[in-house]
């Protein structure tokens, strides 16, 4: 029955090359951890994709519950989280997943440098996946304030304090990143928005460059 | 017994299905997240003080206004939810309110609001019409008779439900 649908589907569309060219390629025998257990290694990456996958469904979610208004901000996560049927473990996911997203890509980025997979050709590759990093940031940055309670508020007080020491460009940094002169319902309104439009636009923009380029220059030799 | 699953179908399978039960995993606590206002009952009867007494009320509807305790997810409105009401006496003197949802798309029926329809519940949306005893005119959008909200009489003054069901 499915395979009929699919067959349907790919006589028309010719479907079949397209995700054969995504999905078939080597994977060497150095990077596999059924020949090399310590390759796991190079699972970091794919891990912290997952992770991203996990954190942009999460967040679908939420969303369909949160309010970005300071007046029903916290009262929405309070009502999502503790009244409605695994809303614990929807936000819980999101909360857990903000951190693990981050230890996983750090740990990828260990294995980048440390394997010296960053050296020519792939240098570009290493400038995306820093870009990727800060972006990775941002997200953390911009949805800790989403709750807004006392250590979302204080969290970005200080962040946005911090971006204001910046030479010469400080004082306007914070007035960009506040909406106004205060910590307040623009910060709110305009976290919310790179939190959830701008930020993973370019998050999911630079994941693509970062995998064309893997595919296209491959995954660097043994050690 | 009679066919053998190669392995490659079986490693097909065996990936498929770690794959599928990992995806559920994700995917159930969000999807049961999304759905709860369906599976969520309602709240249950209450009966509101309208401040009218059974002899002001006449044969004409009139309109009366009471709230209504709402708890719309986090947000619970202060002093209730408005509702209105259309009550009268009808032939038989019984009290009747009726709600003034149209049954057509659920806009807001008025009495005797349009000049063209004397002594009907109009319907501004989409011309819908009802007689005095909340029966659809035939050939106006609405199909079937306005709902009544159950009513109670209690020391000589009126209560009003929750919708019935009809």
């Amino acid at each position: 029955m499915l395979k009929a649908i699919y067959d349907w589907v790919d006589e028309r569309l010719d479907i079949t090359p397209i995700w054969r060219d995504v999905a078939d390629h080597e994977v060497p025998e150095h990077v596999n951890p059924a020949h090399h257990f310590s390759a796991f290694i190079y699972c970091f990456g794919g891990l912290t994709f997952f992770v991203v996958v996990i954190q942009i469904l999460s967040g679908m979610f939420l969303a369909m519950y949160y309010v970005p208004d300071i007046v029903n901000a916290h009262a929405s996560v309070n009502y999502l989280q503790n009244k409605l049927a695994m809303g614990a473990i929807v936000r819980g996911m999101h909360h857990w997943g903000a951190s693990v997203s981050i230890v996983m890509l750090f740990l990828h980025t260990l294995r980048v440098f440390f394997t010296g997979s960053y050296k020519h050709p792939r240098e570009f590759n290493w400038v995306i996946g820093m870009l990727i990093f800060f972006v990775m940031l941002g997200l953390g940055f911009t949805g800790y304030l989403l709750p807004w309670d006392n250590k979302a508020y204080f969290a970005t007080k200080v962040g946005v304090e911090i971006a204001a020491t910046v030479p010469f460009l400080g004082p306007y940094i914070a007035s960009f990143l506040q909406g106004g002169d205060i910590v307040g319902a623009q910060t709110l309104a305009r976290f919310f928005a790179l939190h959830v439009f701008f930020l993973p636009a370019a998050l999911l923009g630079l994941l693509g460059a970062h995998f064309i380029l893997i595919r296209r220059q491959g995954i660097s030799g043994p050690l | 017994m009679g066919k053998k699953v190669s392995r490659r179908k079986f490693l097909t399978y065996t990936l498929g299905g770690t794959a599928g039960f990992l995806a559920s995993g994700v995917l159930f606590p969000m999807v049961r997240f999304a759905v709860d206002p369906v599976l969520k009952r309602g709240a249950g009867e209450q009966y509101v003080d309208v401040n009218l007494t059974i002899d002001q009320i006449t044969e004409t509807p009139r309109s009366v206004e009471f709230t209504v305790h709402r708890e719309d997810g986090w947000y619970v409105p202060e002093g209730g939810e408005k509702l209105t009401a259309w009550v009268m006496k009808d032939d038989n003197g019984d009290v009747v309110a009726f709600s003034p949802i149209c049954k057509h798309l659920g806009c807001t029926v008025n009495w005797d609001s349009n000049p063209q329809f004397k002594n009907e519940f109009f319907c501004p949306c989409h011309f819908g019409r009802y007689y005095k005893d909340g029966t659809n005119v035939p050939g106006t959008p609405p199909t079937s008779p306005l709902d009544r909200y159950k009513t109670k009489v209690e020391n000589g003054k009126l209560l009003i439900g929750p919708v019935e069901k009809a």
